[in-house]
């Protein structure tokens, strides 16, 4: 286990791969990185691009396609904090700006104070149809 | 035989009833395994986040990111509300929006205004009918959650702590503990908490540093914007999971509940079968009497 890497990609919406490789491929933002176990601790974000793997006792590379992110390097691992989705600056501004549009047109109508009372007694109304739907059922066995 | 007919037919509506609630409970079964799996899945990259950040927090003590400084006074006050789409799921969202009225009194006592931010239908209904100002919404997310969605309305709300509108972010949701029990919780999302950074890992010592590409600062913001978003899908993935196993919980309920009522129905039509066949033999003796 001497000259082996511990290498995670994961991303937020799962665990892509774990395991050990020889050697590690990856996209990073100033150029192509090449990994080799005993790197000095590095971390960087990664570009849209494919992580290769050299992993002990396979041919082939392992492939896995990563749509930018974080990488972290230390001397035994490597982790790969991968986006699930293309992200970039305006992309991201966006997405904002429309989520943004659709409150404020949902917030069209309200009236401008906090309606207290209204939310307590909807509340209270819920709480008591649970409470009778609890009774009715103690009532019924 | 008066009623007889009514009474089959209840026994029928019911029955019907129960073989809807029957489905409604199995859909949510299946379903409920798929999203647990799903939330146990992104557990791992908000650990993983959690490990990095913690170590540069401490190789780096002097860069303080905006999103790990406390504000001294707290005029404006975020929250992100999860709650699901669909009801039919016991008092699930109920409980959280209970605990976000709370919550939000108590804010307003202190002085804070508060802004929301909505995730899920029944939450974005209830703050729009108690006219609370939301910043960004959204709803629709279906049963498998995607981080894309949450980007924008998360960003809306980041942005306005960013700029000072905001002084700190609450995110509440419905914890998952086990199928029958789902907790409702709310919980500090900026400042970051110190509880949340001081993860596992070899951080305590720390004689070496990070080479940072391209620079540290960079770094540092993308990857706490990045824990942020993943905190916020974790919750919402746990409020998926919380909700089928709410859902499935009271459509069994509801079955049981309408077995116990056709039983009673059952019951009640077998005695007035029985009272009008009693009556009608009377009748035939009586009538055979007089003859």
């Amino acid at each position: 286990m001497a000259n082996l890497i511990h290498v995670d990609v994961v991303s937020a919406e799962e665990q892509i791969f774990s395991g050990h490789a020889e050697f590690v491929v990856l996209p990073g933002e100033m150029g192509e990185l090449g990994i080799y176990p005993r790197h000095t601790p590095l971390i960087t974000r990664i570009r849209p691009g494919t992580v290769r793997l050299r992993i002990p006792g396979q041919n082939a590379e392992e492939l896995i396609f990563v749509s930018g992110g974080i990488l972290e390097v230390q001397p035994d691992s490597v982790t790969v904090l991968a986006d699930t989705a293309v992200r970039g600056h305006d992309l991201d501004e966006a997405k904002a700006l429309e989520a943004k549009q659709r409150a404020e047109e949902a917030m069209h109508d309200r009236s401008s104070e906090i309606d207290y009372a209204k939310a307590t007694a909807e509340l209270a109304e819920a709480m008591a149809q649970l409470a009778a739907i609890q009774r009715l059922r103690k009532g019924s066995h | 035989m008066a009623g007889s007919k009514e009474i089959r037919m209840k026994i029928k509506s019911v029955q019907n009833t129960r073989k809807i609630t029957k489905a409604m409970e199995m859909v949510a079964a299946s379903k409920m395994r798929k999203a647990q799996e799903r939330m146990r899945a992104s557990r791992p990259y908000g650990e993983k986040i959690r490990n990095v950040a913690s170590h540069m927090a401490h190789a780096h003590p002097e860069y303080q990111h905006p999103f790990l400084v406390r504000r001294e006074s707290v005029r404006h006050v975020g929250v992100v509300v999860v709650t699901s789409d669909k009801g039919l799921c016991g008092g699930l969202n109920t409980n959280v929006l209970r605990m976000v009225v709370q919550s939000m009194k108590q804010w307003e006592e202190q002085g804070a205004k508060v802004h929301a931010v909505a995730i899920g239908g029944k939450g974005l209904g209830f703050l729009q009918r108690t006219g609370v100002p939301m910043v960004s919404h959204v709803t629709h997310m279906g049963d498998t959650p995607h981080l894309d969605k949450l980007i924008g309305p998360v960003k809306v709300m980041l942005d306005l702590y960013a700029e000072g509108k905001i002084d700190a972010v609450y995110l509440a949701y419905n914890r998952f503990v086990n199928t029958m029990k789902q907790e409702p919780t709310i919980e500090a999302l900026l400042p970051l908490p110190k509880t949340r950074l001081e993860g596992s890992g070899p951080s305590a010592s720390l004689a070496w540093d990070y080479i940072y590409e391209p620079d540290p600062r960079a770094v540092v913001d993308q990857l706490l914007l990045r824990y942020v978003e993943a905190l916020v899908y974790q919750a919402v993935a746990e409020n998926i999971a919380s909700e089928q196993s709410a859902r499935m919980v009271a459509m069994k309920a509801a079955s049981d509940n309408a077995g116990n009522v056709i039983d009673e129905l059952q019951l009640i039509y077998n005695k007035s079968r029985q009272a009008a066949i009693t009556k009608e033999l009377s009748e035939i003796v009586g009538g055979a009497a007089a003859v």
